[in-house]
């Protein structure tokens, strides 16, 4: 018997349903940009205790107004130099004996912040001032805290701070997770992020 | 003439076009894997803001979308003054705690401490805007948020 040979499929057409298909989701894509500024709100104010307070000199005041300049401790400074600033008041050290600070490098003038546990900045903006602004401040605020977070990271655990979040995330990292969640811990321990949205209350010092 | 005619024969040799298909398919693979739907139709404006102290948002069925900023070109009835969207509708600011809730709502219980709202708004709001979105936020108690942002140099932002 002669055997019968399958009959053949025309695949002729089937780039053309590819193309269909291809298009469809070259016209639907959007590569995904979902990055951002990660923070947390505080508390609604009924359940915020309001009889802290919080030494003159332990408050960093940064201030947007209406017109978008940028007053740090009511004197106009340059957004360029804002790290600075905030590295400078953070890590200044100036607390004695109980409040000090051994891993501070900073100017340890008596009339700047304590430790930087107990130094606070705090941010007030204007109604009017525009967002774009506000996240440029944010953002180097918070980069003032990783910097920090960075030299005594890679000071005591020999990688920077950066690194360690990586590597925290990273599923294929083979040292010890729990470890390095404890050591994160403990450098965030270290540089709180306080960095108060709120009207802050101050002590008449 | 039937020299003639074996001769042109001769000149046109049949391109294959059997490895088209495969061709076309890996492309299609590749942007069926990095295609997001979007799930929200914008309608305001969306120009983000640069910073570069970011993280990413890992988990996109645990984040909450609020878009904000002045209507688009097409929604120009609307008036220029920023407002919010929620879902793909104009919204008002006290509709977020509904809208907030629901969404919690939506997610089983043992998750939702983990759901994130990714507030994106357009770079020239006013913070005014802003900062009643916070207060309706925190007054739900929905305290983990992410301002959403492009990668880059903040100091891009003030040019």
């Amino acid at each position: 018997m002669a055997r019968r040979l399958a009959p053949e499929v025309n695949a002729g057409s089937m780039a053309d349903i590819a193309f269909l298909l291809l298009i469809f989701f070259l016209v639907s894509t959007t590569i995904e940009t979902d990055y951002g500024i990660s923070k947390r709100l505080p508390p609604p104010p009924e359940d915020l205790q309001t009889n802290i307070l919080i030494k003159e000199k332990n408050l960093f005041r940064v201030e947007l107004n209406q017109l978008n300049q940028l007053f740090v401790e009511k004197k106009p400074l340059a957004l360029k130099e804002l790290k600075t600033a905030a590295i400078a008041f953070l890590d200044n050290g100036g607390g004695v004996e109980k409040e000090y600070c051994n891993y501070c490098k900073g100017a340890r003038d008596p009339k700047s912040s304590d430790n930087p546990d107990k130094a606070v900045i705090s941010l007030v903006n204007s109604r009017e001032t525009n967002y774009e602004t506000y996240i440029a401040v944010q953002n180097e605020l918070i980069s003032a805290y990783e910097e920090l977070r960075d030299r005594d990271a890679l000071r005591i655990y020999g990688m920077s701070f950066k690194l360690m979040k990586a590597y925290l995330k990273d599923g294929s990292y083979s040292g010890n997770k729990e470890l390095l969640k404890d050591q994160i811990k403990q450098i965030r321990l270290m540089y709180p992020e306080k960095l108060s949205e709120a009207e802050p209350v101050t002590a008449a010092l | 003439m039937s020299i003639f005619k074996n001769k042109q024969k001769a000149t046109l040799p049949v391109i294959s076009t059997a490895s088209l298909p495969d061709i076309v398919f890996m492309l299609l693979f590749f942007f069926m894997v990095a295609t997001v739907m979007r799930k929200d139709t914008l309608i305001v404006k969306n120009e983000l803001p640069y910073a570069d102290q970011i993280e990413k948002l890992d988990k996109k069925n645990m984040v909450i979308h609020i878009y904000a900023g002045k209507p688009s070109s097409r929604y120009k009835n609307v008036g220029t003054e920023a407002r919010v969207q929620l879902n793909d509708k104009f919204a008002d600011i006290r509709e977020i705690k509904p809208f907030v809730l629901e969404e919690m709502k939506s997610k089983p219980k043992e998750l939702r401490p983990y759901l994130t709202t990714a507030l994106k708004v357009d770079k020239n709001t006013k913070m005014g805007l802003v900062g009643d979105i916070k207060n309706e936020l925190r007054s739900v108690r929905m305290l983990k948020i992410n301002y959403t942002t492009r990668s880059g140099d903040a100091i891009k932002n003030l040019e």
